[in-house]
């Protein structure tokens, strides 16, 4: 699967409270969800998000809360892929749980700069910077994680079995 | 293979003799949980699979906390979500307004959760449970819905952080200055995907709700969970409050530790994480004239008994100070009624607090509490990023019962140590 897009620029620790705050919890629907992801970090974010766009950040990206509202509002605004330094644990198994693409890449999340185009080939593992040129290497999932994201989601895997 | 606690736990659970650190398994789990929040997306999902029931009716726990009682009517239409899906499926343990409490403080109370068991909740601060030996960890709804269809969770079988605990703890400081002082030495992601467990000489001088306030917050320093060695005190928490037979696991002698932090719980004092990381840990040496607008004691990490009781000792005979909105939220019904009965919610109507129903509340910016622009919190609660508890520039200040009531006394971030004159 290639994957490809312009870079969305953000630092460590970005927490699930800031991707979704708590006060739109009460909801569960997606659209509703990606109308206020990263409200409390880049108000900017909803109006400039354009289908595609991959999010590139540093280290624990998506620590806190366990809530699913957070890969659910970033998939739902239209990001293809997010990278990162490291990912917080919750929302990397959440992530590939729903199916949002996720990378885990330092190089790469160091490198790509805000506006950057990208571009990832997830069965390669190699993540092209259009841009600058510059073309970095990441391990491909294990086979097990793989199953999930071809199932299309964890659920996936229940129908397969 | 000298596996460490968790490893057992999961191996066990896994059907395997051994498991190493990265192994991935599927694991049979003993409990899933979930709230009000989390459940409706679970429930959504668990409705594609076309099942008329869950694996095990007795297995599976909704607790409505977070936003109950219902704080809007989106609030309510989830709740009303959650109790339609237990009522169809006869879920056994749901738990509504005048039954609920606090999720991570009411499943120990109600024996829900014994020693050597596995448990999963969509909500991050399930590792609560560690304090009583039980492999339990945060996961989504997605892993809510497929747990409650199967029975079964995938895991990555995560390495360990041991922390030897030695010594004993300071008059008025608590498990809440220890596991703060924790998280500002491993940072927020110092555990990260890893185990962190709990050992030592030291394990006796910490109660069972200092350990449950422990486990509680392994999830801020990035951990998958929190595990205590188990002892008489747990076993005999598990058996009062009719726990299930305790299974209790040993780490191997010789089980690999990717690091081991000595702690001496002498050197524990009153601690404070500044906005807006649970990592931004200060003793009061570093702590200047810091006004506070609100103080809030409760949640799953500070909400049980012992906190309550660790505040009233300050509260007792004084007087809040003028401007300091303070709310008193005991985590469970029972934690209430024990409060009332023992004349802790006379000390702090008197002092001028508010006492309100258990619910999650403030801690996560939902109801009972929200800060203005630019205002802050001392909270006994575990989390204090940008717009935690209310507007994105109010700040929260992350502190123990203690340390929370004696700010309340003075109207600026106080150390119990100062107010008791200790």
């Amino acid at each position: 699967m290639k994957l490809r897009g312009n870079v969305i620029k953000y630092g460590d620790n970005v927490d699930t409270d800031v991707i979704i705050p708590a006060r739109y919890l009460n909801t569960s629907d997606h659209k509703e969800l990606a109308a206020h992801c990263m409200e409390d970090l880049d108000k900017t974010f909803v109006s400039r998000v354009r289908p595609g766009d991959i999010i590139a950040a540093g280290q624990n990206f998506g620590c806190g809360s366990s809530r699913e509202h957070a890969p659910i509002a970033i998939k739902a605004s239209g990001i293809s892929l997010v990278i990162a330094k490291s990912f917080a644990r919750i929302f990397y198994r959440n992530a590939i749980n729903i199916g949002l693409p996720i990378v885990e890449c330092p190089e790469a999340a160091e490198a790509a700069a805000e506006g950057d185009e990208l571009e990832a080939d997830l069965d390669s593992g190699v993540i092209r910077d259009i841009t600058t040129g510059q073309e970095f290497r990441t391990e491909p999932f294990p086979e097990f994680i793989q199953n999930i994201i071809k199932s299309g989601g964890l659920l996936g895997t229940i129908h397969n079995s | 293979m000298a596996m460490t606690m968790t490893q057992k736990i999961l191996a066990a659970h896994s059907g395997l003799d051994e498991v190493r650190a990265g192994q991935l398994v599927l694991a049979d789990i003993d409990l899933v949980l979930g709230n009000d929040i989390t459940s409706p997306v679970a429930i959504n999902e668990f409705a594609k699979l076309g099942r008329d029931s869950v694996f095990d009716r007795d297995k599976v726990t909704m607790i409505m906390d977070h936003f109950a009682p219902n704080k809007d009517i989106k609030a309510a239409e989830q709740c009303r979500q959650c109790r339609d899906f237990c009522a169809d499926m006869g879920i056994t343990h749901f738990y509504d307004v005048g039954e609920m409490g606090i999720e991570h403080a009411l499943v120990p109370e109600k024996g829900l959760v014994s020693a050597g068991q596995l448990v999963i909740g969509a909500d991050s601060h399930t590792c609560t449970y560690g304090a009583l030996g039980a492999f339990s960890t945060g996961v989504g709804s997605t892993d809510m819905a497929f747990g409650m269809a199967t029975g079964k969770a995938w895991f990555k079988v995560p390495s360990a952080i041991k922390f030897n605990l030695r010594g004993e703890l300071r008059k008025y400081v608590s498990g809440k200055d220890v596991i703060l002082s924790i998280i500002g030495m491993t940072g927020v992601d110092g555990a990260l995907y890893k185990s962190m467990e709990f050992s030592g000489a030291g394990l006796s001088a910490l109660t069972v709700s200092d350990r449950l306030c422990i486990a509680n917050m392994a999830i801020e320093a990035g951990a998958k969970n929190g595990i205590f060695a188990v002892d008489e005190a747990a076993l005999g928490y598990i058996r009062t409050h009719g726990g299930a037979e305790p299974v209790v696991y040993e780490a191997a002698p010789d089980a690999d530790y990717d690091e081991v932090y000595d702690i001496d719980l002498t050197d524990i004092e009153p601690t404070v994480a500044f906005p807006h990381l649970p990592d931004n840990a200060r003793t009061f040496a570093d702590i200047g004239n810091i006004r506070i607008d609100q103080a809030v004691i409760g949640s799953c990490t500070n909400g049980r008994l012992e906190d309550l009781e660790a505040a009233a000792e300050i509260l007792r005979g004084r007087k809040i100070a003028k401007g300091v909105r303070t709310i008193v939220i005991p985590a469970t019904q029972q934690v209430y009624l024990d409060a009332m009965e023992r004349g802790l919610l006379k000390i702090f109507i008197e002092a001028g607090a508010v006492v309100s129903t258990p619910t999650c509340g403030p801690c996560l910016g939902g109801h009972m509490g929200i800060l203005a622009a630019g205002e802050r919190a001392v909270a006994t609660t575990n989390r204090n990023f940008v717009g935690r508890m209310g507007h994105p520039t109010s700040e929260v200040y992350l502190a123990s019962p203690a340390t929370a009531a004696a700010s309340a006394v003075t109207g600026r971030i106080t150390s119990p140590w100062e107010v008791m004159d200790a």
